[in-house]
């Protein structure tokens, strides 16, 4: 391996960049997000010339010894192959131009360094779970991306509702964490061993390894991604999510962390057995369906584009289960760049707007904001699947390998969700940037600044190009042994080769495509409520999961707690702890009689004493 | 009348129970430093007595030691004294309560 010690840089500036802005630069606003933004846009630039200097085929560790425990030795390592390195370029290039756009977007913000801070300290463990060669290390840097998330939701904490919705989200992925963790150590205990690679190997050479347990362990560890990924039924922290600024919703909420659960299925797919896969895909496509039911009656652009992002996060988890890494990586990728896009897009509308995210409120935006607005345009094309943006191909790859799997009903449902897709992404796309101005703010709407609509269109260009830059190729060569090398124009007329699940996605495109015409061409208000009555309620109050989760787990948890309270405050404060105290103050009392402060009383006492002691030990 | 063992021991048993009743019972804290000194020197008759009826030198030795060590006790204790009663004005023990809580 050429410039062994590039990845460890890589992996440590964000972390290193966070330490100096808490500590040193968090007066100053620029210094601090020019180290941020500095420290990644570094990792990226090594990342070329680290994948230049070893190609992208390339497979190689490099690992210290971290601690070792009986048989347990933990490494602290980095593993380097095409997935951990598509992946470096993801977290890196679309996380730098993220940062680049914060820079813009959080300017008037007099936390500004803290919020830099928190972006890079998510940046150091991302990259951390990217490049984990074994599952310890990846669940720390798993968690540290909870806690990273965590205080970014939470980064407008005067606001109750971001509050909530930072506790909302690290418990929630906590829960799922909780059975990753179970899962990790019950692989650790079948198998004696963390290392992915030594894993590998040792379910190869003999695939029953794991027995009667496969299925839990394989579920235990899907947990994990279920939180991460916002998969059903953990999938309700997400949209609250976007309680953060919009950087954070485009970098942690849509781009990277939780295409991790995704990631960690595509790294450990080998643990997974038939029955645990097909959990997996039901538990995706269903996922991918409410979902995208949710997004059809939300008001909030940024919401819309949440529920958006669930249905596409279980679109991937659909095809990990359909036992498609390849499919479920480049859709993972191509999302980033288009759905980061959207949401950067998304932000600059609301700058625009003055903080308005109400889509009844905007309106013919397309003139104020051209830039944002062609943007915007491209990356709605690229979600709906229109060729040639990159949404098609990964897509059509997506429908292609349900169709060859012959999982008819969940291609049948990716084709549903396809076209609920492009309805609900067109609907907000005529609501916003189509149609009257709605309110004084969407009269009033400017451009964004260059720091902002540059990023914009650097995604742009990729979620254009993605399909057929070569990404399949270097997935490809991860998962399939016998894999060959597709030129640009080989990737380009790519889904031709199985044209039936093609021209049902296109179908899906036109379908959902001409009812958002037809229904928000012009539309003022919502004309679908009338038409769907009670399913319409149903889907803008999300199905109401949030509330038969308060009414069941959060009550029966208040139950418990209420419980438990009772036993501390009354059985073990009042009683246990009652007793023994007051059993010490009563009998303190009693002996303080005996302390009289008379000096003879003492004497008396003493000489009562030995007397005693005198005739016990010589008076028998 | 022959003089034994029994009776020293039972002078000295007397002064012992006179210093200590003097201990206990009186109120000067010099009375009851006397009584103390009492009860050293009845503890030294004792001593002394069985070190002559056994014909052995170590009683008498140690008998030395505690004359010794009294008159530096002596020296001590009424400084102490002395000391308590320009603090306080008196030397009853009835006003040297401070140790109650």
């Amino acid at each position: 391996m050429k410039y062994e010690n590039l990845p460890w840089l890589i992996l440590f500036l964000p972390l290193i960049s966070a330490a100096v802005i808490t500590l040193f630069t968090l007066r100053s606003k620029t210094v601090s997000s020019l180290i941020s933004i500095g420290a990644v846009v570094a990792g990226f630039v090594m990342t070329v010339i680290f994948v230049n200097a070893n190609g992208m085929q390339f497979s190689g560790e490099t690992s210290l010894q971290w601690l070792e425990i009986g048989d347990l030795k933990a490494d602290f390592g980095l593993k380097l192959d095409a997935l951990s390195m598509m992946m470096l370029f993801v977290v890196t290039g679309v996380g730098g131009l993220i940062h680049i756009y914060s820079y813009g977007y959080m300017h008037e913000d007099r936390s500004m360094a803290r919020f830099f801070a928190c972006l890079s300290l998510f940046t150091f463990s991302m990259l951390g779970i990217v490049l984990a060669n074994n599952f310890l290390m990846m669940f720390i840097s798993w968690e540290l991306v909870g806690v990273s998330s965590y205080l970014l939701i939470g980064f407008w904490f005067e606001k109750p509702s971001a509050g909530d919705a930072a506790k909302k989200a690290f418990i929630v992925n906590r829960l799922g964490d909780f059975g990753f963790l179970f899962g990790i150590l019950m692989v650790w205990g079948l198998l004696g061993s963390l290392n992915f690679s030594a894993l590998q190997n040792s379910i190869t050479a003999n695939p029953a390894a794991l027995g009667a347990m496969a299925t839990t362990a394989g579920l235990l560890i899907f947990c994990g991604a279920m939180g991460k990924s916002a998969q059903f039924p953990l999938h309700v922290w997400l949209p609250d999510a976007m309680e953060g600024p919009t950087p954070v919703s485009a970098l942690i909420h849509a781009a990277t962390m939780v295409a991790a659960g995704v990631y960690m299925l595509c790294r450990s797919l080998f643990l997974f057995n038939a029955d645990s896969l097909h959990v997996i895909s039901y538990i995706g496509g269903f996922t991918a369906l409410i979902a995208a039911l949710m997004a059809v009656q939300q008001n909030d652009i940024k919401r819309i584009i949440a529920y958006s992002t669930l249905s596409q996060l279980g679109y991937m988890v659909m095809t990990v289960g359909l036992n498609g890494p390849t499919p479920a990586m480049f859709h993972l990728t191509t999302h980033a760049f288009f759905k980061a896009l959207l949401f950067l897009a998304a932000g600059s509308v609301i700058i625009g707007m003055h903080h308005e995210q109400d889509i009844w409120q905007m309106g013919n935006l397309r003139k104020k904001m051209p830039i944002t607005f062609l943007t915007f345009t491209i990356g709605t094309l690229a979600l709906c699947g229109v060729p040639p943006f990159s949404g098609f191909y990964s897509k059509d790859a997506i429908l292609a390998q349900a169709w060859e799997q012959k999982s008819y009903l969940l291609f049948g449902v990716a084709v549903f969700i396809a076209a609920l897709t492009t309805f609900y992404t067109f609907r907000l796309f005529f609501v916003v940037f189509f149609g009257k101005e709605k309110s004084d703010h969407a009269k009033h709407a400017h451009e964004s600044s260059l720091v902002m609509t540059l990023p914009l269109v650097i995604l742009a260009v990729f979620s254009f190009a993605g399909g057929f830059i070569g990404i399949t190729n270097n997935y490809g060569s991860q998962f399939v042994h016998e894999h060959e090398t597709f030129s640009a124009w080989q990737q380009f007329a790519e889904p031709f080769h199985n044209p039936f699940p093609m021209v049902c996605g296109l179908v899906a495109f036109a379908i959902g495509f001409f009812a958002a015409l037809s229904l928000y061409k012009n539309a003022t208000s919502d004309p679908l409520p009338k038409k769907l009555g009670g399913l319409a309620t149903l889907m803008k109050n999300k199905f109401y999961f949030d509330e038969i989760y308060e009414a069941t787990f959060i009550r029966a948890h208040d139950f418990l707690a209420a419980v438990a309270d009772w036993i501390d405050r009354w059985i073990l404060e009042g009683a246990i702890i009652g007793a023994i105290r007051g059993g010490t103050d009563l009998s303190g009392r009693a002996l303080r009689l005996a302390q009289t402060g008379n000096l003879q009383t003492y004497a008396f006492l003493f000489v009562l004493g030995v007397a005693l002691l005198l005739y016990f030990v010589l008076g028998k | 009348m022959h003089i034994g063992i029994q009776h020293y021991l039972a002078v000295s048993m007397i002064l012992f129970c006179l210093g200590l009743l003097g201990v206990i019972m009186r109120r000067n804290l010099l009375v009851i430093y006397m009584s103390l000194e009492l009860m050293l020197n009845a503890a030294n008759l004792a001593l002394v007595a069985f070190s002559r009826f056994n014909n052995k030198l170590d009683g008498q030795v140690l008998v030395f030691f505690i004359i010794t060590v009294a008159a530096a006790e002596v020296a001590v204790g009424l400084a102490l004294i002395v000391a308590l009663y320009r603090k306080r004005q008196s030397a009853h023990v009835e006003d040297l309560t401070s140790m109650k809580l």
